[in-house]
């Protein structure tokens, strides 16, 4: 029999194939796979040769992965093949629709997440249950308190110490596609009345207490972070009486709103610019009789196994410079100055993402007690259920 | 896997004795080591008698999957073959199965801590607030049942189709065709079903011939349709399975005799194969009883199934001993309806064995 030319070789191209088969769907450790594939050594071999694969520049006790918890269509994917590049750090995304869930994880432990991004409102909870650490500015030197817009920020700093740098703001208004609904649409009330009549079965609020049951509030006349529980009750009342109208009850709205299946949602301002840029019909409209304004924050939980990549990723994305991609794909306005700068004039004049002052008045910040408030969580549960 | 408690399987099964040491469940109580694996109520040895002979006062034995069991040397010998044999099962039930259902019951009667969680203490609180879940109790136990059954409908001919009409050169490889789906994540197929519903599936073709606006996805019937998708396998294989031990005589026997067709299936067909089918229907009741994902995606969030309440009550309202009542109240339920249900099933099936694929 004559000597097949790749006998020698470590592993045949099927066998690679497979093994890295079974790498995917996790049946094999990493550590495995590139032992039986001879990948460890050549990786271990190429690693030496500085510049070649690594960075000095950015050596360090990193390891090749992280995982951050964020919300859905909140990041350029660019970013982190750009950070991977950067430092060889391989981010996995968890996306999420709501901050209980969020916080629902972290409570339970081992969520693995090296960075996460909660809402401003939840940082004090994070805080005295002891989830999130306070954040070491000096590993962060690309984050400058000073250009920062305290009104957006200040949420991330308790009793003076700061555990979360922010993202980005933003509001939660209504989407809406043009070309199906000709009723206007201009405050919430309008958007319950239209979810039971011209958008019939093609309306989606989120699956987040915080958003879902507050609009519903400001719709009666209350405010958006009420737990008082007659007003709860009125809330649930119209909840209950919306529901069999709604299309979904799902904050992950985009992929509905682009297929035309929904026709009007509750909005984050990052999705309704981006679904504006990609398709003008969809058009955001801040509710007038009120709703949320946000600001979203980088933390780093207590539990963290890889901080030092979470503080490295974090760091990354305080640079102006990558910052402003992000800001530019995900279509959410900044709360830094230097970014503001960097932005094309095309952006910062998109009313959407920059609205006139006067039309945020109306807007209220989440109130920390929503996030733990029992009457809420049971009555969102139950509007789900009924 | 949900266990089904099975009866005693019928004497023929399990060599001469007479009387298999059966349990209702799968595991044979450690130290009963006289019969090992005859304690399983799986597949019997299709049936046939094995002449014992006299050895030691012993008889040999057939267990579940034909091999035939030398009587040890010492019982002993036997007792920790037994045992190591059984254990790596029993302890993973014990770790995953009634270890968790221990802590659940605890949490059920604790409260939710102020930011949730749990917080220790002796209430029946959770279990007085069960009525505010009625309608995705009573949401499942509707669609549970009528999701096998129309399961049920539609996998049966396909199963007779493959046991009885189909070419018996090609069997093996339709076989397989009704398996291949199960190479791919349920996660994904579900997914492909909300693209053939969206907009852009199925209403797109609809609006070209005059319908506008037609939706499909998110109503209960999607949530239906995804559910008969999702478990028909389920359900083909166990009839399958019982109309392939059919004996064709007794159908050319039916028709000898004057039968119809239709008279045949009814009465010997149908009867005959009411061990695979109670075993697919309870299958799939059972699985469909904790169903999550198919009405999360394929319901929007709005057909809720008692999973999906569950889902919620530990990843949004963090209600701990909520989600617990609710779980154990639902295992509750399940076991009462699976006694009930067997009950029926043996007074139909009479002492027939029933198999699990």
């Amino acid at each position: 029999m004559t000597k097949w030319y790749r006998e020698n070789a470590p592993i045949t191209a099927e066998q690679l194939a497979d093994e890295l088969m079974r790498l995917k769907r996790g049946s094999v450790t990493r550590r495995h796979f590139l032992g039986v594939t001879g990948l460890g050594l050549a990786t271990a071999v190429l690693a030496r040769q500085p510049g070649l694969f690594n960075s000095p520049a950015f050596a360090g006790d990193r390891g090749t992965q992280m995982s951050i918890a964020t919300w859905p269509n909140n990041h350029d994917p660019a970013t982190f093949e750009a950070f991977q590049a950067a430092t060889g750090v391989a981010v996995e995304v968890n996306v999420f629709g709501s901050n209980e869930e969020m916080l629902a994880k972290l409570q339970a432990g081992g969520t693995g997440w090296d960075l996460f991004v909660p809402t401003n409102y939840t940082i004090s909870t994070y805080v005295k249950l002891g989830l999130i650490d306070e954040l070491d500015l000096s590993k962060l030197p690309n984050y400058d308190a000073s250009t920062e817009t305290a009104r957006f920020t200040n949420e991330g700093v308790v009793d003076g110490k700061t555990y979360a740098v922010p993202k980005n703001w933003g509001t939660t208004g209504i989407a809406l596609n043009s070309t199906k609904i000709k009723t206007p649409v201009t405050s919430w009330k309008d958007f319950f009345e239209v979810a039971m009549t011209e958008a019939d079965g093609r309306a989606m609020v989120h699956d987040y207490q915080l958003t879902t049951i507050g609009n519903a509030l400001v719709s009666l006349g209350y405010s958006f972070n009420s737990t008082k529980p007659d007003e709860l009750a009125k809330a649930e009342e119209l909840l209950i009486k919306v529901k069999p109208h709604l299309y979904a009850i799902n904050s992950d709205y985009q992929p509905s709103m682009r297929a035309t299946d929904a026709w009007m949602t509750m909005c984050w301002t990052n999705d309704g610019a981006q679904l504006n840029r990609d398709m003008p019909e969809i058009q955001f409209v801040l509710g007038k009789d009120g709703g949320e304004i946000w600001s979203d924050f980088y933390a780093i939980p207590k539990s963290a196994a890889n901080k030092a990549a979470g503080y490295a990723l974090l760091n990354y994305l305080m640079a102006p410079e990558n910052a402003v991609k992000e800001h530019i794909a995900n279509g959410a306005p900044t709360t830094d100055s230097r970014v503001m700068k960097l932005l094309p004039a095309d952006v910062t004049g998109n009313k959407i993402v920059y609205p006139d002052e006067a039309s945020l008045t109306p807007l209220e910040f989440g109130a920390a007690v929503t996030l733990t408030d029992p009457g809420r969580a049971e009555l969102m549960a139950r509007f789900k259920s009924a | 896997m949900p266990l089904i408690p099975l009866p005693r399987p019928s004497p023929r099964s399990y060599g001469e004795k007479g009387q298999a040491a059966s349990s209702p469940l799968p595991i044979a109580p450690v130290g009963q080591g006289n019969r090992t694996g005859a304690a399983s109520p799986l597949r019997p040895a299709s049936g046939e008698k094995v002449a014992g002979r006299p050895d030691e006062g012993r008889k040999f034995e057939i267990d579940f999957n034909g091999f035939i069991l030398m009587p040890a040397a010492t019982n002993t010998k036997r007792n920790l073959v037994t045992a190591a044999l059984v254990a790596p099962a029993a302890a993973w039930l014990m770790i995953f199965l009634v270890l968790p259902f221990i802590a659940m019951l605890v949490f059920a009667f604790g409260e939710r801590a102020p930011e949730g969680g749990y917080q220790a203490a002796f209430t029946f609180a959770q279990f007085a607030r069960l009525p505010t879940r009625a309608a995705a109790f009573w949401n499942t136990m509707v669609l549970a049942p009528v999701g096998a059954l129309l399961c049920l409908l539609v996998a049966y001919p396909v199963a007779y189709y493959l046991a009885v009409k189909a070419d018996p050169r090609y069997r093996l490889i339709l076989v397989s065709l009704v398996v291949v789906p199960f190479w791919t994540s349920l996660l994904v197929r579900t997914y492909a079903w909300m693209y053939i519903l969206g907009s852009r599936g199925i209403p797109n073709l609809l609006s070209m011939i005059g319908f506008e606006d037609v939706r499909l996805l998110n109503t209960p019937g999607a949530v239906l349709l995804g559910i008969v998708y999702g478990y028909l396998p389920l359900m083909i294989m166990p009839i399958y399975v019982s109309l392939e031990k059919l004996d064709r005589r007794l159908l050319e026997a039916s028709a000898d005799l004057g039968a119809r067709p239709v008279s045949t299936f009814f009465g010997v067909t149908l009867p005959l194969s009411l061990p695979g089918v109670m075993t697919g229907v309870a299958l799939v009741t059972i699985l469909l009883l904790g169903e999550y994902l198919i009405p999360q995606l394929l319901g929007g969030g709005k057909v809720f199934f008692i999973g999906n309440a569950l889902v919620d009550l530990f990843l949004q309202s963090r209600n701990w001993p909520f989600g617990s009542a609710i779980a154990v109240t639902l295992v509750a339920v399940v076991v009462v309806i699976l006694m009930v249900a067997m009950r029926i099933a043996f007074r139909v099936a009479g002492t027939r064995q029933v198999d699990l694929v």
